[in-house]
């Protein structure tokens, strides 16, 4: 196992996003900030699912409700008095994070494919909330009216960039706390849910309070992914917000890219992501969801461990007979 | 001497069935205690009661001066209580080492502090290892394992919690002669070196060569407590097991 502490992952996760954020201007393709917006919002909605899919085992179809959460207290805020979009991450945080320890706390008892069927109802439940919900624009949807630019100490950005930005820097975040967890001893906590609950308690894990960590934690980044959503896309309703698209890429995603560790939500996201841009252009966007189907099965056939667990197979076999 | 664990009445339900029905058993500390009773009698309630997986609806039990109701398994654990399942129940995606490292995180930190390093933690994993026989295998993963291995595994992970009571649950079901004696030489290093336990056993001559003392549970009631050769000739214990 390599040696990489921590400080030093952060520094590299932070220059590989400098370089993409160059290379991004240097191209000067507002697109290209478009599209890769969304594949970094989906890398830090895959890396906060699988903090509690992969690394403690229970399986969260509600992620599109998280989402919504954060895009919606953010569409909340500003019908109040607009903020900075930073504030606006961190306030869409604390509620969705809030609003994972609630789930974590009301389904502890369950297990399985019990607690899956919880978080999609959890996921309901609050779509229609918001759709009855007329001060954050009901079913009709609300408009955000985004600046084009934003003056900055002196400097003017464009406020696509900006969006962009903070989106890197919010994927730097999520992938070096995934990281972080994976080495910790809460990391080893997490991964003794997965494989056995009583025999984790017997070990004298706390498994209720580890689990409400793992709900809190992976609820909020969902919800700091979510909170600059409606500045991006101009207009919430909830159909997009709670948007199927959401809960099916945070599951297929890790999946596809491996669960056991930060690499593979990371992989899948882009992987997926990028495909699901390139059909989007090329074919149109309603092939998105079949695609994420296709690779699915694909992978549960050829590689149930995900690109990550092959790779490391391969490894091994490669390793064994010398 | 005050015991070290003192069951006191406890009655356990599931719905109309009686698992348990005023159960009072008392461990003095360092002593090897055996728990006999055919299958269904409520000897795995019991262990369960005892350590917090289920919660008993009437009664008390005391572990060293402390009550231990409502508290929850890992609470139990922290303040010394150890058990090893039926069912070996590894954490199969760790490799042996991380297996042990478990305990020693969770129970022995929380009872002592975070004082140990990365390399002390790997070291007392391996010692442990060491002394259930498994060193060589440390860097594989328990599906790797043969039954008695896994026996073995599984009372080194409770032995790693550091508890002052370890409760052995059929260790050794299924297991050969001497396989079976392997884990009685054991079970028996622990006990010498201060460790409580209670063995929970259906092979009659592994049980009364460990016991010092044999408690029989029959139909949730305990129906014979005291020196192994006189609770095998008692007539209720003859009968319970044989019939009429």
């Amino acid at each position: 196992m390599n040696r990489v502490n921590t400080a030093k992952f952060a520094l590299i996760t932070i220059a590989v996003g400098a370089l993409v954020m160059a290379f991004a201007h240097w191209m000067h393709v507002d697109y290209l900030y478009f599209a890769s917006y969304t594949i970094l919002q989906f890398i830090v909605l895959a890396t906060a699912w699988n903090i509690l899919g992969g690394y403690c085992g229970y399986v969260n179809f509600g992620s599109a409700a998280f989402f919504a959460m954060g895009a919606y207290s953010s569409v909340f805020i500003h019908k109040f008095h607009p903020l900075p979009v930073p504030v606006l991450i961190v306030i869409g945080g604390i509620v969705s994070g809030m609003v994972g320890f609630g789930m974590g706390y009301l389904t502890l008892r369950l297990r399985g494919s019990f607690f899956a069927i919880a978080t999609l109802a959890l996921a309901v439940v609050l779509q229609t909330l918001v759709v009855n919900w007329d001060f954050v624009g009901g079913s009709r949807g609300a408009y955000i009216i985004r600046p084009e630019e934003l003056e900055f100490a002196g400097i003017t950005v464009n406020y696509i960039e900006y969006l962009f930005a903070l989106m890197l820097l919010l994927t730097v975040i999520a992938l070096v706390t995934a990281r972080t967890i994976e080495r910790s001893q809460l990391g080893f906590g997490f991964a003794t849910i997965r494989d056995d609950e009583l025999a984790a308690e017997a070990s004298g894990v706390p498994t209720l309070r580890l689990k409400l960590i793992a709900t809190s934690l992976s609820g909020a980044f969902m919800g700091m992914a979510g909170a600059p959503f409606p500045y991006y896309i101009g207009y919430l309703q909830p159909s997009s917000a709670f948007g199927l698209e959401y809960a099916v890429n945070s599951i297929a995603m890790p999946m596809i890219g491996g669960t056991t560790s930060w690499v593979g939500p990371l992989v899948g996201a882009v992987l997926l992501g990028s495909a699901q841009q390139y059909a989007t252009v090329t074919i149109s966007s309603a092939v998105n969801l079949l695609i994420v189907g296709l690779m699915l099965v694909a992978f549960v056939i050829i590689a149930p461990n995900g690109l990550v667990g092959l790779v490391q197979e391969r490894l091994r076999a490669w390793r064994r007979p010398s | 001497m005050s015991p070290l664990l003192h069951v006191d009445n406890i009655t356990k339900r599931f719905g109309g069935f009686v698992a348990l029905d005023g159960i009072d058993l008392e461990v003095q500390p360092g002593e090897r205690l055996g728990l006999i009773g055919p299958n269904g009698s409520g000897k795995s309630t019991l262990v369960n009661c005892i350590c917090g997986t289920l919660q008993n609806e009437t009664g008390r039990v005391q572990f060293d001066g402390q009550k231990l109701d409502g508290l929850a398994a890992h609470q139990r654990t922290h303040r010394g209580v150890a058990r090893s399942f039926q069912l070996p129940r590894p954490f199969h995606s760790m490799n042996l080492v991380d297996n042990l490292r478990i305990p020693l995180l969770y129970t022995v930190h929380a009872r002592v502090g975070p004082l140990r390093s990365t390399g002390d933690l790997d070291a007392r994993c391996l010692e442990l290892l060491e002394m259930v026989g498994l060193a060589k295998k440390a860097t594989q993963m328990p599906r790797d394992l043969t039954q008695v291995e896994m026996r073995k595994l599984e009372l080194a992970r409770a032995v790693a919690a550091e508890p002052k009571l370890l409760i052995a649950d059929e260790s050794m079901a299924g297991l050969s002669h001497s396989e079976v004696n392997d884990i009685l030489a054991l079970l028996l290093r622990l006990n010498e070196r201060g460790i409580t336990i209670i063995l929970i056993e259906h092979i009659m001559s592994a049980v009364m060569s460990f016991s010092q003392r044999l408690a029989v549970l029959v139909s949730g009631k305990k129906i014979a407590d005291g020196k192994p050769e006189d609770v095998v000739r008692d007539p209720e214990v003859v009968r319970a097991y044989i019939g009429q």
